[in-house]
């Protein structure tokens, strides 16, 4: 028996669970009643509130994803120069809210946030004025990044972990203190963990939902509700359809462009989760 | 101090947990020649180079380099350059860049950069190779490149740690040659750090042969090679019998029952010591002529030679000879006065005896 043999059960479940529905995409956002239509790709397009919808979520996940980097870049290099246990230990304090489902966590910082939450209880006993934290952008940005930071902090971790002592040492030994070090010779040399840090981001802060429906309610809806409102809520499989395939050739974009910018780099010495 | 001397080590101690890995080394570096630090795994000899570049700082002890003190000094602000064992080439860079890493740093013009690096690469041989990517080069190549970009940014001292540890044999052979070639051309100082006896006694113009943080002996190679000063060195530098003698009086030793005159004086009369004598240095007669007698056991063919163990009643030879002389065949052994080294005994036996067991292994 050949060994490719083993592989159909999953070949079966992509075609089931990858490949049809895709198709059924496509064929809702161009056939419509069974002639091609351009209607709602027209809609899409050009309706000034899916546009601004679509431009938020851009810049949400945008600066979701370059907080994340700022935030997790130094906490991966602060790891990667501890003790192995103690970096082991750390590390698990960050991955430990993994283990709990996403919209769970997503709804605790319902219960921090809200008006009568555990962040205004603790303002208040610290003298300060109550303040409106719910159903503000900042607090979906917040909560987005909160959510995707281990997946930035992990890869960035990995690579800098992987780098041998020897090259630092070499740049000390060429001359290089530790600033140049870490510009010439460590950022460099940690790129693919970057841009798969960046990657792991950016692609679920572009497509989320539930974290603005949760956290920034009606007021601030992103790409991946206006899609879900569309298809639930209206009904509107075409218009729904097209508006997933926009979202699709994004991120299909946003790989291309980090492949781009990793190719340039010149080394792949693998180790990237992408 | 000398002005001669370009690196002193004084009272160099380096403790890891209570384990020391130097103890209490003095040693001076004169300037310009190839000084290797020659040892088995885990004597010091990396340790002791670590702490020349700077990575490392002794426990006790001071460095000095042009009679500077530079104990603490940072490596960055060293003239000191290392090639490292597995290279530690920048992966990133190509091999212009990396070549030019030092240069950069220290802001040179443009021209004077591409200048050094152009001269650079030509002495280790690879002119041309600028544009290649690090990973497209072969192992003996990135050698070169570490090499050149150590050498470009004109040391005082070139550090090398193992450096031909990853080549095959064939190429470490060369690159000995070639080290040695670029050693003379440049005219500075290195120190190389070897576990392997044979490069040591090719390149160096001196040797420091380590075991167990200690200094054991320093010398030209053909000091080492000849007069060893321990059963250490004797049995750690090339083959070597080595046999407890009695020394009788001066140039008269006796071992195995039988008297032979040597070439070592100033003993005590009756002294208890230890005899190397060289494989190679000991000839099979035939039987009869000569007073030690015994029977072939076994010969390996070596290429060159043959390694031919001779059983002497309660003891074995071992003799390399280019004749070839079957087992089993009754022979004698020749052994003449410039062929027995005579050795103080160590006072702590039983350590050298661990130290060769794990040797042989």
């Amino acid at each position: 028996m050949k060994r490719t043999f083993f592989s159909t059960p999953y070949i079966v479940w992509m075609i089931i669970f990858i490949v049809v529905p895709m198709l059924f995409i496509f064929y809702s956002a161009f056939i419509q009643d069974g002639h091609f239509t351009t209607e709602f790709v027209n809609q899409a397009l050009e309706t000034p509130l899916y546009i601004s919808v679509l431009i938020r979520s851009i810049v949400v996940a945008l600066i979701a994803t370059a907080l994340c980097l700022l935030i997790g870049y130094p906490v991966a290099y602060i790891l990667s120069n501890m003790k192995k246990s103690t970096a082991a230990i750390l590390s698990m304090f960050f991955i430990l809210p993994m283990w709990m489902n996403f919209l769970l966590r997503t709804y605790a910082w319902q219960v921090i946030l809200a008006d009568n939450g555990v962040l205004n209880m603790l303002l208040t006993t610290l003298g300060f004025a109550k303040g409106s934290f719910m159903y503000t952008q900042g607090a979906v940005l917040l909560v987005t990044v909160y959510n995707f930071l281990p997946f930035m902090i992990l890869p960035i971790y990995t690579i800098l972990s992987k780098i041998d002592r020897s090259h630092i040492e070499a740049a000390h030994d060429l001359g290089a203190n530790s600033a140049n070090t870490f510009f010439k010779v460590v950022l460099p040399l940690s790129v693919p963990g970057v841009v798969s840090g960046i990657t792991m981001v950016f692609i679920p802060a572009i497509t989320t939902f539930a974290i603005s429906r949760l956290i920034g309610g009606k007021k601030y809806p992103l790409y991946g509700d206006l899609i879900e409102d569309k298809i639930v809520a209206s009904g509107n499989l075409g218009l729904g359809s097209v508006l997933s395939i926009i979202l699709l050739v994004l991120v299909i974009i946003s790989i291309v462009v980090m492949h781009k910018m990793e190719a340039e780099q010149g080394n792949e010495e693998g180790g990237t989760l992408w | 101090m000398e002005s001669n001397h370009l690196i002193e080590l004084e009272n160099i101690t380096k403790e890891y947990s209570g384990d020391k890995a130097l103890d209490n080394i003095n040693l001076y570096i004169r300037n310009g020649e190839f000084l290797t630090l020659l040892g088995p795994s885990g004597c010091g000899k990396t340790t002791m180079l670590r702490i020349i570049a700077g990575f490392t700082m002794p426990s006790e002890g001071k460095v000095y380099m042009d009679d500077k003190e530079v104990t603490h000094v940072p490596p960055y602000k060293r003239r000191v350059n290392t090639v490292f064992q597995k290279y530690a080439l920048f992966m990133h860079l190509n091999v212009f860049d990396n070549v030019a890493f030092g240069l950069k740093l220290k802001k040179m013009s443009k021209k004077e950069i591409t200048n050094r690096v152009e001269n650079i690469l030509e002495l280790v041989n690879l002119k041309g190779y600028e544009k290649r990517w690090v990973e497209q080069l072969s192992g003996g190549q990135q050698q070169r490149v570490a090499i050149a970009r150590a050498l470009v940014n004109d040391p005082e001292v070139l550090l090398l740690d193992e450096p031909l540890s990853a080549l095959d044999k064939k190429l470490r052979k060369g690159m000995q040659v070639e080290l040695k070639r670029m050693q003379q051309a440049v005219g500075i100082t290195f120190i190389y750090v070897t576990h392997d006896q044979e490069e040591a006694l090719t390149m160096s113009d001196t040797i420091v042969v380590m075991n167990e943080g200690k200094i054991q002996q320093i010398g030209t190679p053909a000091d080492i090679y000849n007069e060893p000063k321990n059963q250490f060195v004797a049995q750690f530098i090339g083959e070597s019998n080595i046999i407890e003698g009695i020394m009788l009086q001066d140039y008269m030793v006796s071992f195995k029952g039988n008297v032979y005159e040597c070439v070592d004086k100033g003993f005590e009369r009756n002294e208890l010591v230890d005899l190397v004598i060289r494989p190679e240095d000991v000839d099979i007669v035939p039987l009869g002529s000569a007073p030690l007698s015994g029977v072939i056991t076994n010969v390996i063919f070596m290429g060159v030679h043959y390694a031919i163990t001779v059983n002497c009643n309660e003891f074995s030879l071992m003799v390399h000879t280019t004749d070839l002389v079957p087992v089993g065949e009754h022979v004698s052994v020749q052994i003449l006065p410039d062929a027995i080294h005579v050795m103080k005994k160590p006072k702590e036996v039983s350590e050298f005896e661990i130290v060769m067991d794990e040797e042989k292994e």
